[in-house]
């Protein structure tokens, strides 16, 4: 129906939502902020076995202007919390950050005078991945499910305006 | 590049600065540092005239932590020092407790902690060299080095049930046996890792680009590197044969045939040469070791030690009573101190352990191995250009866990 | 044979050496804080013990003396290890450092510097390594609490 019946074939219709969002969720740009041992299993996820790539998101920028997806890969202590500050400050909308495992998500086991809990006191953050460190399966798990949580943002969002 | 007064390095200026030089600021958070540390570069243009390595951003108060938490919880987060070869650091801990209750653990728990730390030194390896070489452009051998560690982390994972942090020794011995398949798998892994290792030597060790930036890069000579307390394979790449496994023999080292592989000339090219081939020698050591490996008990017998087996606990007073008692006391050493100093993935791993008679430890002190070796990343960069920085920091391993705790 | 070291540093410095112990083996020697060059030195250089592999300290609340300086030195050549301790006290607790005779020593002393608050007499830069400049107190003394935490650094602009 519609224009497609018109037009032919080299046509389709879509809300603008749908197509900017659809770009959007297989083509993170991630900005990987790898400080602990989470890193190791960062590496594996990215590595051929599980293949991040799969996702369209393979590709690390570390510039943070050029990252739309911040990974908080371990535990942030005080000394290190003006840097990730910055570093999300610095990135430009849309962005999204994911908490990988739990030292970024609550501290972890590391409750005490050095260690942050959980990276949300600094930045906000979309999804957590729990796990000391997460498997690759659950990391993988974590970005469907940022994948479904962009695919339902909309660009009159406030935070675009 | 605009500098601010703040972030010039401590005691420096910019009117000393001089002349033709400018401050380069490299980190805390730079691509090619994995792990996080920040350097201050004073550079004349390509070269670098001073650097100042600030390190601190991943300290997490393990030695704090210790000494509020029994023994035994210790073990979980030995894991976290050195995150790539953790099974060496769990029977490093496990071995300066037991030095100082001054007990032996059973054969067949010496054998299977061999096994285990000469994986995690192979992952370690892998780890570096695969990471240094991406760093350096040769994608390609990432990702063979990395799919070799991962056969290795499913061997690990099958018999302490952790990829990364197994916690796999208790005080006394370790969480488990090895599952019924472990030899035949052991054999398929190391099959992977060989071929990966050989494919990763076909494409580094002649390759041009490799060996011009890693020949004569970051070189030191044999004496700065002892003054510096340099160990592990960046000392041996000087030429120095110094391996805890040769000198003092724990566990059950002395049994094995293996060598210890050194350099000569102290530049990164002889790390990665050496590193090469303690990975061949680790494969070494857990073949002869699972040739060797009795059957037998893997704890130590003594209730005071190492908890009862579940069937006694619920059939024996004594035994409910002990596994009470150390589950909820811990193990209680007589006072005292020890230093208990292991063969880590990047040299010495040392634990001086001090006892005051109760059930938490009273001090625990790590001699991390790449504290040392970055305390003189400055003095190994010095010189260079700004590029050799990357090699030379791939080469040292730097491990933010164990250098800042 | 590691005793042979114990009774040579005894016979070479009887007006330093407090105490001497081999708890599981381990050689100990005890010495004053103020014969701690003269006694490392002649380790590095008369006894070949040319690795300062570790250099740290103890908090001891009770004692008169409060904090113990713990030094691990291994003599390659001849596979010997030994430890070498010294009582620091007082309201400013100061010790010689030992960044002439082996250069190692400079980030060990500033982590005892920044954990313990222990000053050491020639060093060449004595800053905090581990935590940042406006961290008070000294985390690793036993009076620290362990989950006392400071103000958040600022952001800064």
């Amino acid at each position: 129906m519609g224009l497609e019946t018109v037009f032919g074939h080299s046509f389709f219709t879509s809300r603008v939502d749908d197509a900017v969002n659809w770009a959007r969720k297989y083509s993170f740009f991630q900005y990987p902020f790898v400080t602990a041992c989470c890193g190791m299993e960062f590496m594996s996820v990215w590595a051929s076995t599980y293949d991040i790539a799969r996702f369209g998101a393979e590709f690390p920028r570390f510039s943070p202007r050029q990252a739309d997806v911040l990974f908080v890969v371990g535990t942030v202590n005080e000394k290190l919390a003006p840097v990730l500050k910055r570093v999300y400050d610095q990135m430009c909308e849309p962005k999204w950050v994911v908490s990988f495992g739990v030292c970024a998500t609550s501290g972890g086991f590391y409750d005490n005078y050095a260690v942050v809990q959980g990276i949300d006191k600094i930045i906000p953050v979309d999804i957590y991945i729990p796990g000391c460190p997460p498997r690759p399966e659950a990391v993988l798990d974590a970005l469907m499910k940022l994948q479904d949580k962009v695919s339902k943002e909309s660009v009159l969002d406030k935070k675009y305006r | 590049m605009g500098t601010k007064n703040a972030e010039l390095p401590k005691n420096w200026s910019v009117e000393d600065l001089g002349e033709g030089r400018m401050i380069l600021n490299m980190g805390p958070s730079h691509p090619a540092m994995h792990g996080i540390v920040r350097i201050l570069l004073t550079v004349e243009g390509e070269r670098v005239a001073e650097a100042d390595v600030e390190i601190g951003y991943l300290h997490r108060g393990f030695e704090k932590t210790c000494e509020n938490v029994t023994y035994n919880q210790v073990i979980p987060y030995t894991d976290r020092l050195n995150y790539v070869s953790p099974f060496i650091n769990n029977a490093g801990f496990s071995l300066a407790v037991e030095k100082l209750l001054d007990i032996e653990t059973p054969e067949r728990c010496k054998y299977l902690r061999v096994i285990m730390s000469e994986l995690g030194r192979l992952q370690d390896h892998l780890t570096c060299i695969g990471a240094n070489a991406m760093e350096q452009g040769a994608f390609t051998v990432y990702f063979y080095l990395i799919n070799a560690r991962e056969c290795l982390y499913r061997l690990t994972d099958a018999v302490s049930g952790g990829r990364v942090t197994p916690a796999y020794t208790r005080i006394g011995g370790v969480t488990g046996d090895l599952p019924p398949d472990f030899r035949a798998g052991t054999a398929e892994a190391f099959r992977k890792v060989r071929k990966n290792l050989g494919d990763a030597d076909k494409l580094l060790t002649r390759n041009r680009i490799f060996v011009d930036r890693m020949r004569g890069t970051g070189v030191i000579s044999k004496q700065d590197a002892i003054a510096l307390s340099f160990t592990g394979p960046v000392l041996r790449a000087c030429g120095v044969p110094y391996d805890v496994r040769k000198a003092a023999p724990y566990l059950v080292y002395d049994r094995f045939d293996f060598t210890v592989p050194v350099g000569g000339s102290g530049d990164n090219y002889d790390r990665y040469l050496v590193r090469m081939e303690e990975m061949n020698q680790s494969m070494r050591i857990v073949e002869q070791a699972l040739a060797q490996i009795p059957e037998g008990p893997i704890r130590h017998p003594d209730f005071n030690v190492s908890l009862p087996a579940k069937e006694e606990v619920y059939g024996n007073i004594e035994a409910l009573m002990a596994h009470f008692k150390l589950t909820f006391e811990g193990v209680k050493p007589p006072a005292g101190e020890v230093y208990q100093a292991v063969e880590g993935g990047n040299g010495e791993l040392g634990y001086y352990v001090v006892s005051d008679g109760s059930g938490k430890p009273y001090r625990v002190r790590v001699r991390p191995p790449c504290f040392p070796l970055v305390a003189g990343l400055s003095k190994l960069i010095k010189g260079g250009y700004i590029a050799d920085i990357i090699s030379t920091f791939g080469m040292i391993n730097m491990i933010g866990g164990e250098l800042e705790r | 044979m590691n005793q042979h070291v114990t009774r040579t540093i005894k016979e070479k410095f009887p007006e330093y050496v407090t105490d001497s112990h081999a708890f599981r083996g381990d050689e100990t020697v005890v010495i004053k804080r103020e014969a701690l060059l003269e006694v490392a030195g002649y380790l590095r250089d008369g006894l070949g013990f040319e690795f300062l592999m570790d250099l740290t300290a103890v908090d001891y609340p009770g004692r008169e003396e409060r904090f113990e300086m713990v030094y691990h030195f291994f003599s390659l050549s001849a596979n010997l290890r030994l430890r070498l301790k010294a009582p620091v006290g007082g309201q400013n607790p100061v010790i010689a450092s030992l960044t002439p005779l082996w250069s190692g020593a400079n980030w060990f002393e500033r982590e005892v510097y920044d954990m313990f608050g222990i000053k050491f007499e020639g060093h060449p830069d004595l800053r905090r390594i581990l935590m940042y400049d406006t961290f008070e107190g000294h985390p690793l003394r036993r009076d620290y609490p362990l989950d006392k935490r400071q103000p958040r650094l600022p952001h800064r602009d």
